[in-house]
């Protein structure tokens, strides 16, 4: 096979075949590799922001459960400080009744106790009273030695 | 050459000749087709090194241009078969892959200048030089018999060697015993068929396709500038037309691989 004008024919041919080729041939295939390439990096974009979304989200619902527990302790706190309030006045309140009825009590037993022994100072005077006329043997006159007597009975 | 007719005619003997190792008779049986067997397998291992590379470096991020051709290429096949295959695709996609880009590649060298190889190799000493290994009937009907092979394995495999038996000798018409031969002998002539048609559709597309390249390059030895132009202009157009069936040819014989050996799994 000799080299002759022949191949260099086929080469001319061949060579607009490749400028063919790369003129409406491979466009084609070049616009469908970017398409692919294209949608693979957005669908790996969205798959990477949709992953970052979720992590937000359960970051964000941790702080929020974080925080709501927070808010239940200290409402938990206040009420208990709030019945510790509440029994606290209750007992100071009862120990104030408490002694307050002690006091009454104790002025009702000492006005009683006043009374007895006025009573009894009057009845030891009458007694007196009575022993000394009847020692004396003779009628004295109550109404006027009252004063007498009276001053007897504060000295008993 | 074609003031003298005996120049063409040489010319394309010439390029229908196989390269034949030259201690063994040329049409004895060990004669091998040396060009074919040479540009098949370069072919093959270009095609395996190529997708190898790509296969290793496949990343599942945003794919370079290489990989993301190869991706194409492979869903494109891989579609293909599952349109055709419902099974395990395991074995039949990458059969069909390998059919199809090898089949492909070699039927691309018929776009090469056909004197440009032979031309290459006459200057290294060898007479003949073939580019298509398509275009050689032992390459196809190398390649059908092995689908045809393969068809059988399955069919075994499906259907287990009495399944297979019982379809051979009562399908399609039927289980009387007088239609035991008849079905047999019809179910033998489909089976037979197969790689024949297979192996003849590729190669006759491709010899004839080669044979208009040397028909139309006889022009621009023709003599005289407007010969030679109408020469440029044959070769291209032959050319522009010739990527659509080298395309063409390779995907017939992948889908009907596939579909072949997807029968083989059919029940009838």
């Amino acid at each position: 096979m000799e080299f002759n004008a022949t191949l260099i024919g086929e080469m001319i041919s061949f060579a607009i075949l490749i400028w063919i080729c790369v003129q409406f041939i491979w466009p084609h295939i070049n616009k469908a590799i970017e398409e692919r390439q294209l949608k693979i990096a957005e669908g790996l974009n969205a798959a990477e922001r949709a992953h970052a979304e979720l992590k937000a989200a359960d970051n964000k619902a941790a702080a929020e459960v974080k925080q709501a527990r927070q808010q239940a302790a200290e409402i938990i706190d206040r009420a208990q400080q709030q019945a510790n309030q509440i029994l606290d006045k209750a007992r100071a309140d009862a120990v104030a009744e408490i002694n307050r009825q002690k006091a009454a009590a104790q002025d009702e037993i000492a006005s009683m106790a006043q009374r007895a022994r006025e009573e009894l100072r009057e009845r030891v005077g009458a007694l007196a009273v009575q022993g000394a006329s009847k020692i004396v043997q003779r009628e004295i006159d109550p109404a006027a030695h009252k004063a007498l007597l009276d001053q007897l009975a504060t000295e008993i | 050459m074609a003031s003298e007719p005996g120049g063409f005619t040489e010319y394309i003997q010439h390029h229908l000749t196989f390269l034949k190792p030259p201690s063994i008779s040329p049409d004895g049986f060990w004669a091998v087709h040396i060009d074919s067997i040479a540009v098949s397998l370069v072919l093959g291992i270009l095609f395996c090194f190529w997708f190898w590379l790509k296969a290793r470096k496949a990343t599942s991020g945003v794919p370079g241009k290489g990989q993301a051709f190869v991706e194409l290429v492979l869903e494109f096949v891989d579609g293909q078969v599952k349109d055709v295959f419902h099974g395990d695709r395991r074995v039949l996609g990458p059969l069909a892959l390998t059919v199809f880009v090898w089949v492909f590649l070699m039927n691309a060298m018929d776009l090469l200048p056909v004197d440009l190889l032979p031309v290459i190799t006459a200057k290294l000493g060898l007479g003949h030089f073939r580019a298509v290994p398509t275009a050689d009937l032992n390459m196809t009907f190398a390649m059908s018999t092995t689908v045809f092979l393969l068809t059988i394995f399955y069919s075994f495999k499906a259907k287990g060697a009495g399944g297979f038996m019982h379809e051979l000798f009562t399908a399609p018409f039927g289980k009387h015993p007088l239609l035991w031969i008849p079905n047999f002998v019809l179910n033998l002539v489909e089976m037979l068929s197969k790689p024949v048609s297979l192996a003849m559709r590729l190669f006759g597309n491709m010899y004839a396709g080669e044979l208009v390249f040397i028909l139309i390059a006889g022009l621009f030895s023709a003599g005289g500038w407007a010969l030679y132009g109408l020469g440029l202009i044959g070769y291209t157009v032959w050319g522009i037309f010739h990527i659509l069936i080298i395309s063409i040819q390779a995907f017939i014989f992948m889908v009907l691989t596939v579909v072949y050996i997807s029968m083989a799994h059919d029940h009838h």
